[in-house]
């Protein structure tokens, strides 16, 4: 069941073009990540799905109502860009305001607190908390009435790697009860294998969108294996391999996917002047340059 | 109006923990007892009792200290929250933005009730103690405390509007003041000199009253002077509209709340966070 669909959206500031031409799909239970660099439109693209920031074009449809709509903003949860609250207010008087605010009972505060990890510091004002603690207050607040729909924007900035980590695991949750989530990132890195399907936004643009294992496929990118000869054999390894480059202890060589196991077999020939070896995929960044790159050009 | 009651708690919570309450207060109570007690002279010879007189000193204090204290409550409602950044999360929830303004209006009239009851209440123990007589002017007071209320409500939607009006809590800041100068201290003088150099010409006689009574402060003043015995202390421009009923200038200090409640609310419609 399709939550949300954006259809050839646009936007644009003064004539600048913020996005153009936006379409995709969230369908309930998959987590989307958006990703793109500063100032690609991802924080545009999310006021406009939240009917904050009117777009200029296109279509914009949550679970069928319009964006902003009374029937939309019913069942969708925002996580802001570096959320901010009242600071004189403590983390469990927030939430108590915005459970009220979606019509729930108030004593789920400290459940909901809980389950982020803030119990501990609830009734201090949220002026003495770190970003990390007020983002997690964000995340707690998004949780409210297990929305359908969750549009968190670079939710993970500012989280140590166990905070992320658990961060990921409530997103796993409420995915699993058949919450929608989109949520948006700079990058690949982060989101990894987290997330089911990837978008790409560059400079208001859809350059990709797929499956991590798809976009590896589509981009081609080389794989770099890293082979550690015997002491003194490293040239003669290199000359044997055809490959570029070797100091002396350890050879390089780069080889396109579908040529990655005839090269392994090469160096398995080689016996005992290999000690080891050590294989690479292109990594998470080279594969979101590759595809925010070839938009540029 | 679903958060109606969920925005009046929050609020009242940031202005007990900002201690704007307990400022509020003491300011009251504080003014409240000092003209009370220097209006304790011979009041026999102008035959109301102290609480009659205190209650027409505390009118003229009023005038010029409830809308302030309206003002300074409110200017940072919209400007505020949208520089912090706060207004955009609050606006994605399903409650109307005239239900985010009235539950703040609710908690900051509520504000004013109460830093008004603690003034006024003040000056009436302290009047009783002075006068035995002084339970004469129980209703002069009363008219008061109401009328006060209802003054304060206009000026909080006010300070509303303009904290819609501008983007920034400084901006709307610099506006209230301005307002709050024009409102109660420039209106006056200049329907003064108005008047002075009409010499009992026709502005005095048709324009005049309807400027006058179309300010809420002034409307404020001329009714509870009019409507109590003590009209000694009135000041130059409403002794100059002893004219007027007190039932048309209570009609402006009822219409100004709703009146500026709805300007504040359209306009905050019209934001995009
Ligand atoms: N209110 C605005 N007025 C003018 N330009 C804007 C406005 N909001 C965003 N932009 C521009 O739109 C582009 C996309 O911004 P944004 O969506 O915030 O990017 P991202 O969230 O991906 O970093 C940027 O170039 C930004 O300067
Ligand atoms: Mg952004």
């Amino acid at each position: 069941m399709v939550r949300l669909k954006l259809e050839n959206v646009c936007k644009n500031f003064e004539g600048f073009e913020a996005l153009k031409n936006v379409s995709f799909t969230v369908a309930a239970g998959e987590k989307v990540a958006l990703l793109g660099h500063n100032g690609a439109g991802k924080t545009t693209l999310m006021k406009a799905i939240l009917g904050l920031q009117p777009h200029d074009g296109g279509r914009i449809e949550v679970m069928g109502a319009a964006p902003g709509s009374h029937a939309a903003r019913m069942q969708v949860a925002y996580l802001p860009e570096n959320v901010a609250f009242h600071s004189s207010l403590t983390g469990r008087e927030q939430i108590r305001l915005y459970l009220r605010l979606r019509g729930q009972p108030v004593e789920l505060a400290d459940e909901l607190l809980e389950r982020v990890g803030l119990e501990h510091v609830s009734r201090r004002r949220i002026g003495t908390y770190s970003k990390g603690m007020r983002q997690k207050v964000g995340l707690a607040q998004a949780l409210i009435g297990n929305p359908a729909l969750m549009i968190l924007d670079e939710p993970t900035s500012g989280l140590d790697p166990i905070s992320r980590r658990k961060f990921y695991a409530i997103l796993d949750d409420m995915a699993a009860r058949g919450a929608a989530i989109l949520l948006s990132s700079h990058a690949l890195t982060e989101v990894e294998a987290r997330t089911d399907r990837i978008v790409i936004l560059s400079k208001g643009q859809v350059v990709a969108d797929d499956t991590l294992s798809g976009l590896r496929k589509e981009a081609g990118l080389p794989t770099h294996i890293r082979i550690a000869a015997k002491p003194g054999a490293a040239d003669q390894v290199a000359a044997m391999l055809n490959a570029g480059r070797s100091n002396g202890v350890t050879v390089d060589l780069t080889c396109a996917p579908e040529d990655k196991l005839a090269r392994l077999r090469e160096i398995a020939a080689l016996g005992p002047k290999v000690r080891d070896l050590d294989v690479a995929p292109p990594s998470l960044d080279d594969i979101y340059d590759h595809f925010s790159r070839r938009a540029e050009r | 109006m679903r958060g109606v009651i969920g925005f009046a708690d929050a609020e009242f919570r940031i202005a007990l923990r900002n201690r704007w309450i307990m400022i509020l207060t003491v300011t009251m109570g504080l003014f409240s007892l000092v003209l009370t007690l220097a209006g304790s002279g011979p009041t026999g010879t102008l035959g109301a009792d102290q609480l009659s007189v205190t209650v027409a000193s505390l009118t003229g204090l009023a005038v010029y200290l409830v809308p302030l204290m309206s003002l300074l409550l409110s200017f940072d409602a919209v400007a505020g929250e949208l520089e912090r950044g706060t207004l955009g999360l609050t606006l994605t929830y399903p409650v109307s933005r005239t239900a985010m303004l009235l539950g703040k209006f609710v908690a900051h009239v509520g504000i004013l009730a109460i830093a008004l009851l603690v003034g006024y209440g003040l000056a009436a123990i302290t009047a009783f103690g002075l006068d035995d007589e002084a339970a004469q002017g129980l209703g002069a007071l009363v008219r008061l405390y109401w009328s006060s209320l209802l003054l304060g409500a206009g000026f909080v939607a006010l300070g509303y509007l303009a904290s819609a009006l501008s983007r920034r809590p400084a901006t709307a800041a610099g506006l209230v003041i301005g307002l709050w100068l024009v409102a109660i201290v420039l209106y006056d003088l200049g329907l003064l000199a108005a008047i002075v150099a009409d010499d009992g010409g026709a502005f005095t006689k048709t324009v005049f009253p309807w400027m006058l009574i179309a300010n809420p402060a002034d409307a404020f003043r001329l009714f509870n002077l009019a409507a109590s015995d003590a009209t000694a202390a009135a000041s130059g421009v409403s002794g100059a509209a002893q004219s007027i009923p007190p039932e048309r200038a209570l009609v402006t200090v009822f219409v100004w709340p709703p009146i500026a409640f709805g300007l504040a609310a359209w306009r905050f419609r019209r934001i995009v966070p």
